[in-house]
């Protein structure tokens, strides 16, 4: 309790002082380019507007932000003079955090409690979610139209399918596929040009969109056989890229840049969702006519497919195949000295992902109704592949939750009109996305580093034991 | 070459490998081979690191496969077969280093064990090992990666186990593990030859051991045979104790 301060602590002081000086000049040197010049066009001409003082701004900023926590937060210990404290609120959150809500174990085993009824209360709510809107909406008005809320229900139900279908290749086989958007893309061309050219219906051709998916998923697999890690990555990205390319440049088969339009709609056991016509939806079942309609069967067809999706996988997991998928993703030589087959094994994961994103692609032309190479660019397979490495490689539950909180929050985003009050009329929160999205990352990757549920249930117990000994999904995690 | 021994001559033997040559690349690993195992028995081969058993051991797999010579096992030509076809001919093989799938439970591990057999006997198998192998049983919903080292050499042989082999192929099941451990491990093997009448084909460096449990061993130096006998002949042998045993033991 001494007023002077000791040797050390100056050391201390000193060496955060220094420390938030090269990490302000860091700033500095790199916010006088990207915020210190703006670029405005001004009676016809590019004009550079000097914003220094936002650069000294961020400078300051982020100085005296380094410094308070090397003071404040890093030092702790070193720079206070008592030696006993009682915690603070914020030590007993940050020492809870071993046991209590952020707790691997504890979370697994709520899960674990919640996957019981939680999967079937879950399921329930997406089933009951159009009129839970409908009251939310009415009741509370949101200032938004239903429409709107359908719409984002079933984008994020998309993400979803997309997430599980490339859980299939990347948690449960872990082969790491960067052009996953391709299927997608194969499955949305697949029914477009199908239903143009031969008249085929939704329904029959969600199905050859899906096996058409799964071929190239097979095609895909062949030449990546014997990779693994980075350099598969990269085959796969390239592939993505190519389908993209291919759909862009061969104009006369799918239109090229222009995209394909007037992709028909789905109907409802042969009744058509139109306004006018003899016997369509509304006329079969005596209602007035509302696009509402359109929208909702399209909720429910995609919470279908999201659900057979996760059905599949979950019974795949059971079955031998999904053993070896997994086995697979831990160890390729010791699958070969059990008599697996890889070649087969990697061959049926990519298939079988590649047929759910077919699936989703089929779903996502018709419900577009238009359908263009911009759709399927590389950021959508980072979308989903972030998606599934956040929710937890592997976790199906991990994926619900990614989806939501990505794809909703970037909606989220786009209506964030009281921001406009704060940061002004220009401000747009839409534009922020992807640096949002990169916090989120950097967030997820150093707080849990295998994503948000990293807990893996295994698919077989022994009938009689049951207690299991301590954290036994924890340990392996800190190797 | 040595003399095979008359009282362990069967018309023929499960596993024969006849002049196989052997390369990684342009590296020659296994120079002429030849080696028997017959059903029932123990052998072992042992040598010094870099020797080529553990080629040996991979080259019988398929990977890599024989330039030359020949791989018999159970009747039947195995030397041009891909890795997971020999492996359903009833071969288990617990890998150098074990190989467990860590993230995944003992019992999945087991099971995976059982890929290729009769789901029907899974019930009865898994009763089986794990009697043999009771610590697992204790660990069955643990993750495999968090068993320590010897009951990850356990889960190994176990889950070769699982899959009702005619020959077990094991490689270094002694390797890193504590002198108490090696010694379980080995009496299980013993009791599995004894009662279940296993056979055991045991790549080893720990040659003390490995020389007491089997019944013939070869002796390897540079991918070559050099010595082979019953394993208790070999123990005697001056050039055995001299350069496999002495300071080892």
């Amino acid at each position: 309790m001494t007023a002077a301060f000791s040797k050390k602590q100056k050391a201390v002081v000193k060496g955060a002082i220094i420390s938030s000086l090269m990490a302000a000049t860091m700033a500095f040197l790199l916010s006088i380019f990207m915020l210190g010049l703006r670029t405005k066009s001004a009676a016809g001409a590019l004009v550079l507007e000097p914003r220094f003082t936002l650069v000294a701004g961020i400078t300051v900023l982020v100085f005296s932000g380094r410094l308070l926590l090397h003071l404040f937060w890093w030092n702790k210990k070193a720079l206070s003079s008592h030696s006993f404290k009682q915690p603070g609120w914020f030590e007993q959150l940050a020492s809870s955090k071993k046991i209590g809500w952020f707790g691997q174990l504890a979370l697994a085993q709520k899960l674990k409690g919640l996957g019981k009824h939680g999967g079937t209360i879950m399921i329930a709510l997406c089933f009951i979610l159009p009129l839970l809107l409908f009251f939310f909406n009415l009741k509370l008005g949101t200032g938004l139209p239903l429409r709107y809320w359908f719409d984002i229900a079933t984008l994020i139900l998309t993400y979803i399918m997309l997430g599980w279908g490339l859980n299939i290749v990347v948690g449960l086989a872990g082969l790491l596929d960067l052009g996953y958007v391709a299927f997608y893309a194969i499955g949305a061309y697949s029914y477009a040009l199908l239903a143009q050219h031969f008249g085929l219906s939704f329904w029959l051709c969600l199905p050859l969109a899906g096996l058409l998916a799964a071929t190239w998923g097979v095609i895909l697999g062949f030449p990546v056989l014997r990779l693994r890690g980075d350099y598969l990555a990269i085959v796969t990205l390239a592939f993505g890229e190519i389908i993209r390319i291919i759909l862009l440049n061969w104009y006369q088969f799918t239109g090229g840049p222009d995209g394909l339009s007037g992709v028909p709609r789905p109907s409802f056991f042969g009744l058509p969702f139109k306004r006018y016509g003899d016997q369509t939806f509304h006329i079969f079942f005596g209602l007035d006519y509302s696009s509402l309609h359109r929208i909702l069967f399209l909720y429910y067809i995609i919470l279908l497919l999201a659900l057979l999706t996760n059905f599949v996988t979950h019974k795949m997991r059971r079955l031998p195949i999904g053993r070896a998928w997994e086995a697979l993703r831990e160890d390729e030589t010791a699958c070969r000295s059990l008599g697996i087959n890889t070649v087969n094994t990697k061959l049926t994961a990519f298939a079988t992902g590649a047929m759910f994103g077919g699936f989703a692609g089929s779903f996502f032309a018709t419900r577009q109704g238009f359908i263009s190479p911009e759709s399927f660019t590389f950021i959508e397979s980072a979308i989903i592949l972030a998606i599934v490495v956040l929710g937890g490689m592997g976790s199906q539950i991990g994926v619900v939750i990614a989806s939501v909180v990505m794809i909703g929050g970037f909606e989220l985003l786009r209506n964030m009109e009281g921001l406009k009050y704060v940061f002004g009329q220009e401000f747009d929160p839409s534009l922020y996305r992807m640096i949002l999205f990169g916090f989120a990352m950097v967030a997820i990757m150093v707080w849990k580093p295998r994503g948000l549920i990293s807990a893996r249930l295994p698919t077989i117990f022994l009938k009689t034991e049951t207690a299991v000994s301590p954290s036994p999904q924890n340990k392996g995690d800190a190797q | 070459m040595s003399q095979p021994n008359p009282l362990l001559e069967t018309p023929e033997p499960l596993l024969e490998i006849k002049g196989v040559n052997s390369f990684y690349g342009k590296i020659q690993a296994l120079r002429t081979v030849d080696l028997s195992v017959h059903r029932g028995e123990i052998v072992t081969l042992i040598g010094a690191n870099g020797a080529g058993k553990s080629t040996l051991m991979m080259t019988i797999c398929g990977k890599p496969p024989c330039r030359d010579g020949t791989i018999r096992f159970d009747g039947r030509d195995i030397h041009a077969l891909p890795m997971h076809e020999i492996m359903r001919l009833g071969i288990a093989q617990s890998p150098e280093g074990r190989r467990i799938f860590g993230r995944m439970s003992v019992l999945e591990n087991l099971q995976l064990g059982a890929f290729l057999t009769d789901p029907h006997h899974f019930e009865e198998d898994l009763e089986r090992v794990l009697q043999l192998f009771p610590v697992l049983k204790e660990r069955s919903g643990q993750r495999g990666g968090t068993l320590s080292g010897g009951e990850q050499q356990m889960l190994a042989i176990a889950r070769a186990l699982m899959g009702r082999p005619k020959l077990l192929l094991l490689d270094e099941p002694s390797l890193g593990l504590a002198p108490l451990i090696v010694k379980q491990i080995f009496s299980i093997l013993k009791e599995l030859n004894r009662t279940q009448n296993l056979t055991v084909f045991l790549v080893e460096q720990n040659a003390w051991h490995a020389l007491h449990l089997a019944h013939r061993a070869y002796v390897m130096v540079n991918g070559r045979i050099t010595l082979s006998g019953k394993g208790s002949e070999l123990l005697e042998k001056e050039e055995v104790r001299a350069a496999y045993l002495e300071g080892g033991q």
